[in-house]
């Protein structure tokens, strides 16, 4: 019997955030190291789980059961596989960064801030690792009302619009899903996930319930064209808050795709597979063109973002076109491998140009791109490691932003030239807009005299960047323990995308 | 009957007598010492939920009184619920009505016979006794409306309620005659064995006009519009008192007279109820967005509430009254929270009623603002909160008899519900306090019980299961 790892990583935030926030105001300080001292923590009991993490299975590893609703056979089952592992790690990392970035920039409420994050994570650690459907679309929801919060009262001046339209879009695809999974019940009598993907369906109910996971995750992912409500919710949020939301939050909808829509609804996915390509190939070329014209820094790193959660989707359903091209399921798994890979590289780079934008908008008060030029002159070590994140973001090779998209490029070749092509068309569209945005904030004469009396990055800053830079560059160099961990869960994914679920 | 044999019927004997004791206290103590009779209420309401503990708690189904009452499990945890709800209820209101200066016995009085008749009506096995509940409870919720008899709204909302709910009382007493008419019993038991052919002309004009006041007294659309008038117009202490209590009366009119008593024309009345339904949940959820009084949006947010509990009853099935009981109850423990905000809000001479006094609530009163965006994210259905736990339930028992038109039409209105609830979460989170709003009620009691009211749609809401249960239980 192994400690409840999972169970841990889970709670443990959570406690500490109720922690930080019954300490208040008041005892900032103290409830500031408890907030550290326990992200540090969950980011260690995260480590056995790689450490002893079992890569020859994919099976669900480090497995917790408990009842929770016996009525409705709804338990409280934890585990993670290879798909959700490299998820929770990184949710475990990313918290830390957000922390060590407010230390003493959030001013207002800050316990409060601490707590949010605090609870956030654990949440989130709950929803990639939840194998009950119930429990999973519980940690799914009640992820919102931190989010909501965070945006809501430490965002920008259109924080409320902002806010509201990201807590309706999200809670409209949701419910939606919600119904599906209660539907599903309602014929299998319990909400294991592992059930609902052995469930036979008519291709009709599949479609249906492909529709209500489409609107769910394609919301979160976001997809072109509900994408919109990520540019507003990026630029309103604090610093923090677009880290969690570009790093984590986005990830869920590329979860929930490999989680969900593929293994559950396999004959719809064959299906309607152009579909789902066709909105990929739109967020890449579409989005990054309009990426290129923001003027807004944060805003057109949102844009990247929706470009390049384009590849996860894309990755995941050209899978069929590859079969339908070669026949072979074998070829079938890079697409999967590289929408991983690119989530957790996305996670990083864009949470670490959240954290650049941050760095700059604490100094400065100003997003806007022209209000900066030649910051490099006054910041140089600011300026490496946002040319660094940049270069990552455009998908330069030795960076973990150049797997994920060779991968999927380099598969979706085998389904078609075309795809591929177009694909490829965002290693032109991102050195475009992430190259630009460097030129233009940091290169060139001293632009005015906000930015002449710039300080260069504190201690503090740099850890936070530091960390997140090697992790880039460890990803991007040796990508193989990754791929390894990912590798059996991806080819049971595979296997059951593949398979046809159509009752006989 | 031995006098044994009505011990089950303690609950109402008990606080048939306890009205009257409560009557004379005021008259001889209550008068002098004002207050004396709100605590003595508080002190009724705990015996008779101990007597009923110990003498209504009978594990089985029982008919007395030759068939005109009938007690079982699921009446015995209503009348601890009733008790439970009233005792908050009061509880809550009683500096809102010092404040007030109607802070007065017959008040109490009034309160305990309207438990009464929630308690007839739980336990009612004939139509006679389904209609004295339903009158002894309408006639003392009047009452209460025009409690506070220097405000015009209050004596104009009461007016309009009463007009409209004799209006309902009619058409239930001609539904009910026509029932009779054609079946020769009253005995809703008899009446179940004997009515078991849907579709019959003379079944469906009875139905029609059963379920015209069952709407009615619901508050479904379109039967609806005396409720936001009385719920803005009444003292705020009486708007929680018949947001909440007369609930549970209301479910168990519904549950005990066409579930029961008509659940062989069932077909008839799941296909008057579908429509109701509809339109409950639109016109709720869509007019409570352009509300700018909290308490008449509330009573929209009610009337969407509503419709998901007759959805509950449209699926026809014992897992839809299952979900429509448990909708219900966790209804009722959340809009006690809610009301309870907004009495705790109040000052003397100051309502706060309006959507713009919760601005920055957070900053002047964190526990009432946490309160409320707990109640908030209840109501939107938003887990880990109950409410989510309701409208799953609601949801499931829809698939399970494959109402797919109205499971969507249940998530969408949930999503548009949402956008007015996180609307009162952003006025206290997110904008500044305006300058002169008066400081919140203080007192310590009523303070924490609804800290533990929150706390209870908090924890109910990650352990759902003792609930779910229960109500599964009271319904086989």
């Amino acid at each position: 019997m192994h400690s409840p790892l999972l169970s841990i990583l889970i709670w443990l935030p959570i406690a500490a955030g109720i922690g930080v926030l019954l300490l208040g105001e008041r005892f900032l300080a103290a409830g500031r190291w408890l907030a550290l001292l326990s992200s540090i923590a969950t980011l260690a009991i995260s480590l056995p789980l790689l450490a002893h993490f079992d890569t020859q299975t994919a099976a669900y590893q480090f497995v917790e059961k408990a009842a929770w609703i016996p009525r409705f056979k709804a338990f409280y089952a934890l585990g993670v596989d290879g798909i959700s592992l490299p998820l929770v790690v990184l949710t475990a990392v990313m918290t830390i960064p957000v922390i060590i970035a407010a230390w003493t920039v959030v001013k207002t409420r800050a316990a409060q801030y601490f707590a949010a994050f605090l609870i956030m994570e654990g949440l989130m650690i709950g929803v990639f690792s939840a194998t009950d459907a119930l429990l999973f679309y519980f940690f799914w929801e009640a992820m919102l009302i931190p989010m909501f919060l965070i945006i809501g009262i430490w965002g920008g001046p259109r924080r409320v619009y902002a806010t509201i339209k990201f807590f309706l879009y999200t809670f409209l695809g949701s419910v939606f899903m919600l119904a599906a999974l209660i539907y599903m019940y309602v014929k299998t009598g319990d909400y294991a996930i592992a059930s609902f993907q052995a469930l036979p369906l008519t291709l009709v109910e599949q479609r249906w319930i492909f529709a209500a996971f489409m609107l769910a995750f394609a919301v979160k992912v976001p997809m072109w064209p509900v994408h919109t409500w990520l540019p507003d919710a990026h630029v309103e949020a604090p610093t923090g808050g677009s880290v969690i939301l570009a790093a984590i939050m986005l990830k869920m909808g590329g979860y929930g795709f490999l989680r969900f829509s593929l293994p559950i609804t396999p004959d719809a996915c064959r299906e309607l597979d152009l579909f789902v390509i066709t909105l990929s190939l739109i967020a890449v070329i579409y989005i990054g063109f309009v990426a290129i014209v923001q003027a807004d820094m944060k805003k057109l790193i949102a844009y990247s973002s929706i470009a390049h959660m384009g590849f996860v989707t894309l990755g995941a359903f050209v899978v069929y076109e590859i079969v339908r091209t070669t026949g072979q399921v074998q070829g079938a798994a890079m697409g999967m491998d590289g929408a991983m890979v690119q989530m957790i590289s996305h996670g990083l780079i864009s949470g670490a140009l959240f954290l650049c934008v941050g760095v700059l908008y604490d100094r400065v008060h100003s997003r806007e791109i022209s209000a900066y030029g030649g910051v490099i002159n006054t910041m140089p070590i600011f300026a490496a490691f946002m040319v660094m994140f940049a270069l990552a973001n455009t998908g330069l090779p030795g960076t973990s932003g150049f797997v994920g998209e060779f991968l999927v490029i380099l598969a979706s070749f085998k389904a078609s030239f075309w795809y591929s092509t177009l694909a490829a068309v965002t290693l032109i569209l991102g050195a475009c807009y992430t190259l630009w945005l460097v030129k233009r904030v940091l290169y060139g004469p001293v632009a005015n005299d906000h930015v002449a009396h710039l300080t260069d990055l504190n201690g503090r800053e740099f850890i936070v960047l530091g960390m997140l830079a090697v992790l880039v560059l460890a990803i991007g160099i040796w990508p193989e323990p990754l791929l390894k961990i990912m590798e059996p869960s991806i080819h049971h994914l595979v296997t059951q995308a593949v398979a046809t679920k159509l009752p006989v | 009957m031995t006098l044994h044999g009505m011990t089950p019927a303690v609950p109402e004997i008990y606080l048939a007598f306890a009205v009257c004791v409560v009557l004379l206290f005021e008259v001889f103590v209550g008068v002098k010492r004002p207050g004396a009779t709100s605590t003595l209420t508080l002190v009724v309401l705990a015996i008779g939920a101990a007597l009923t503990v110990r003498y209504a708690n009978i594990g089985h189904h029982a008919v007395l009184f030759d068939g005109m009452y009938v007690t079982d499990p699921l009446a015995f945890v209503l009348k601890l619920a009733g008790f439970l709800c009233v005792a908050v209820a009061l509880l809550y209101s009683r500096m809102y009505l010092e404040n007030r200066d109607i802070l007065r016995g017959e008040y109490y009085v009034l309160a305990l016979t309207a438990l009464l008749g929630v308690f007839v009506l739980v336990s009612a096995n004939s139509l006679l006794t389904v209609y004295i509940g339903v009158e002894l409870l309408a006639l003392s919720v009047y009452a209460m409306v025009a409690f506070d008899r220097e405000s015009g709204i209050a004596a104009e909302s009461a007016m309009k309620y009463f007009v409209l709910g004799a209006i309902a009382s009619g058409t239930l007493l001609y539904g009910m005659s026509i029932i009779y008419g054609l079946t020769g019993t009253l005995d809703l038991e008899v009446i179940a064995t004997k009515l078991n052919t849907p579709g019959s002309l003379g079944v469906i004009l009875g139905l029609a006009f059963i379920v015209v006041a069952v709407a009615f007294k619901f508050g479904a659309v379109p039967f609806h519009m005396w409720l936001p008038d009385v719920y803005e117009g009444a003292p705020t202490s009486v708007t929680l008192f018949v947001g909440t209590v007369p609930k549970i009366a209301y479910f168990a009119l519904t549950l005990r007279l066409l579930a029961h008593g008509l659940a062989g024309t069932s077909a008839d009345w799941t296909l008057m109820l579908t429509p109701l339904a509809v339109l409950t949940l639109i016109v709720g959820n869509v007019v409570a967005i352009v509300q700018s009084n909290l308490k008449r949006m509330l009573a929209y947010s009610t009337i969407g509430h509503v419709g998901f509990i007759v959805l509950g009853f449209v699926a026809g099935t014992a897992s839809g009254y299952t979900a429509a009981l448990y909708y219900m109850l966790v209804y009722v423990l959340v809009a006690l929270g809610a009301f309870g905000v907004i009495l705790l809000a109040s000052r003397k001479g100051f309502e706060a009623d309006k959507l713009d006094h919760y601005k920055g609530l957070y900053q002047r009163d964190p526990l009432l603002a946490l309160v409320m965006m707990a109640v908030m994210f209840s109501f939107a259905g938003v887990p880990p909160f109950v409410g989510f736990w309701a409208k799953l339930r609601i949801i499931q028992a829809l698939w399970e008899t494959s109402h797919l038109g109205l499971v969507v039409v249940a998530v969408v209105m949930s999503v548009v519900g949402a956008f007015y609830y996180l609307r009162v979460v952003k006025l206290m989170y997110f904008d500044a306090p305006p300058e002169n709003l008066p400081a919140t009620l203080r007192p310590l009691g009523p303070r924490l019980v609804i800290g533990v009211n929150a706390a209870a749609v908090l924890v109910l809401g990650v352990l759902p299961s003792p609930l779910l249960d229960l109500c599964s239980r009271l319904i086989q």
